[in-house]
């Protein structure tokens, strides 16, 4: 075990808040506004952090334990991502279901905390945030089960750094669709425009915010923080697909990879800013559609 | 370069059985009819003759431009919505066409050709386009769709012919051509009437008339 094992992880851990920023950053130039700090999401956890948290009688020890079990959950969600060739600090074989289970973990802790509240409004987005995780789940699931067919492995940390060009020129229609199937995913899970607003202020229409109205002080905090490590992981799930490309010497291909985790952050952005939000039928299609694109994939590579 | 022609045939027939507009489903069923008549070009055995340029140029023309071109005019003229309206709805016309394909790939696998196809893919493809052909037909409510229907039929028929005699015969090509085209005349026509007399064209509400 190397020192790059370590620097991974906390290259996620650091630089995660920096990616909604640069998404807020593309979408305002979109827009031809200025927008705020690429470093807002720092300045706002620093905020949150040092405030106290205000709790609700009618709540019990679940919505005051959910947001640190959930941020626990992506925490340790991170140690499985490999990134630029570099293994993750954790890797066991199947451990691609693991990093599914743990997203889902995260997201039921979530949930549940939003129920405890009792609000009609919690209660509406929780119901659309499940509805949307089970359809978003087998996209997710199958489109890993199809890139790990492709290279026979069953840990991202073998997976991931295994990939190449070669891979690519090899079966090219078959990656192509699990990598659009994990961008479908990727906007789905983390609330982005196609599926869900993240600059809503309106609740009937919000999803993933409609949930954690009720928190605020550190919890809000903890909340932001794992919202945007999971974009980072999943950002960085689709950077080791689209750039397998591995220079040599792992600082490098480290350097290569953060660029790319970026870069699909950009990619976001321009969808953000092309795109309007679809209905709920159509989302419904959507991920339909992205679960087929998978499932192709997967059969395409099966013979 | 032939597998990748077939896959984007899968693919627009994944579009096909999801797609909820008319038009888009015309548009699919005509890019469907260019990529096939490009298949000869990337099949054929030997260096390119003037003949297997004519059949791609002729297969090009008629599935990607005539026939989509008559069904947009029939649908212009009898001014149907732009709504297929389904009996069997998009989520599950995909999930079918996903099972179809499951289905049509371990079929191929059972059914070699006794001559060796070009590629793995040719066998499945054409099942899959004859499955789906027919899941259209009988699950889609309007004329048009079905004709739609017919077209992807007639495809996967085209796509075994290509795969099992490495090259088209042109006679049974331009057979099978000549029947679809009637066909679409015959629909156009139908359609007509039908939406002269009644204001609608759905086929099974034809079955309400009896005396």
């Amino acid at each position: 075990m190397s020192v790059a094992t370590f620097i991974v992880p906390l290259v996620g851990w650091l630089l995660a808040p920096l990616l909604p920023g640069v998404i807020n950053r593309v979408k305002a130039k979109f827009a031809g506004r200025r927008g705020q700090p690429l470093f807002q999401l720092y300045f706002d956890l620093w905020k949150l952090l040092r405030k106290g948290a205000v709790y609700s009688h009618t709540v019990s020890w679940i919505f005051w334990t959910a947001p640190s079990a959930g941020c626990a959950a992506i925490l340790t969600a991170s140690l499985l991502m490999p990134l630029g060739g570099t293994p993750a600090l954790l890797a066991l074989p199947g451990d691609i279901i693991l990093f599914a289970g743990l997203l889902g973990l995260a997201r039921f802790f979530t949930v549940l905390a939003a129920l405890d509240t009792g609000s009609s409004f919690e209660g509406m987005g929780s119901s659309r945030e499940v509805f949307i995780a089970a359809l978003a789940e087998p996209a997710l699931l199958l489109s890993l089960a199809a890139i790990a067919r492709k290279i026979t492995q069953y840990s991202l940390s073998e997976i991931l750094p295994a990939l190449s060009l070669w891979d690519w020129l090899q079966s090219t229609p078959a990656l192509a669709l699990a990598t659009a199937a994990l961008f479908i995913v990727l906007l789905a899970e983390n609330c982005r425009i196609p599926v869900d607003d993240p600059t809503t202020h309106l609740e009937l229409t919000m999803i993933h915010e409609a949930m954690v109205l009720d928190h605020g002080g550190p919890d809000l905090a903890f909340i932001l923080y794992s919202a945007s490590l999971k974009l980072w992981l999943m950002g960085s799930l689709l950077a080791s697909l689209l750039v397998p490309v591995h220079a040599g010497h792992w600082a490098l291909d480290l350097a290569i990879a953060i660029v790319g985790v970026f870069g699909v952050g950009v990619i976001v952005g321009v969808v953000e800013s092309c795109l309007a939000r679809l209905r709920m039928p159509i989302i419904l299609q959507l991920l339909v559609g992205a679960s087929t694109m998978a499932a192709v994939a997967l059969i395409l590579l099966l013979r | 370069m032939i597998d990748l022609l077939l896959i984007l045939v899968v693919l627009t027939n994944l579009k096909l059985l999801g797609a909820s507009r008319l038009g888009a489903s015309i548009r699919t069923v005509a890019a469907q009819g260019v990529v096939l008549g490009l298949l000869p070009l990337v099949t054929h055995p030997h260096p390119l003759s003037i003949r297997i340029l004519e059949l791609a140029a002729g297969s090009v023309i008629i599935k990607g431009f005539l026939i989509p071109g008559l069904l947009f005019r029939a649908v212009r003229e009898v001014d149907v919505s732009r709504e297929i309206e389904p009996l069997v709805g998009y989520i599950t016309s995909l999930l079918f066409g996903l099972a179809a394909l499951g289905l049509s790939v371990w079929f191929g696998a059972k059914l070699p050709l006794p001559m060796g196809a070009l590629s793995s893919w040719l066998v499945p493809v054409s099942f899959f386009c004859i499955i789906s052909g027919f899941f259209l037909i009988v699950a889609r409510k309007r004329a048009v769709t079905q004709v739609l229907g017919f077209l992807v039929l007639e495809n996967g028929i085209y796509t075994f012919g290509v795969g099992a005699m490495q090259e088209v015969s042109p006679l049974v090509e331009a057979g099978v051509l000549l029947d679809v085209l009637v066909a679409v005349f015959i629909m156009g026509i139908i359609i007509f009437h039908i939406s002269r007399e009644f204001e609608h064209i759905e086929t099974d509400r034809l079955s309400t008339l009896k005396d």
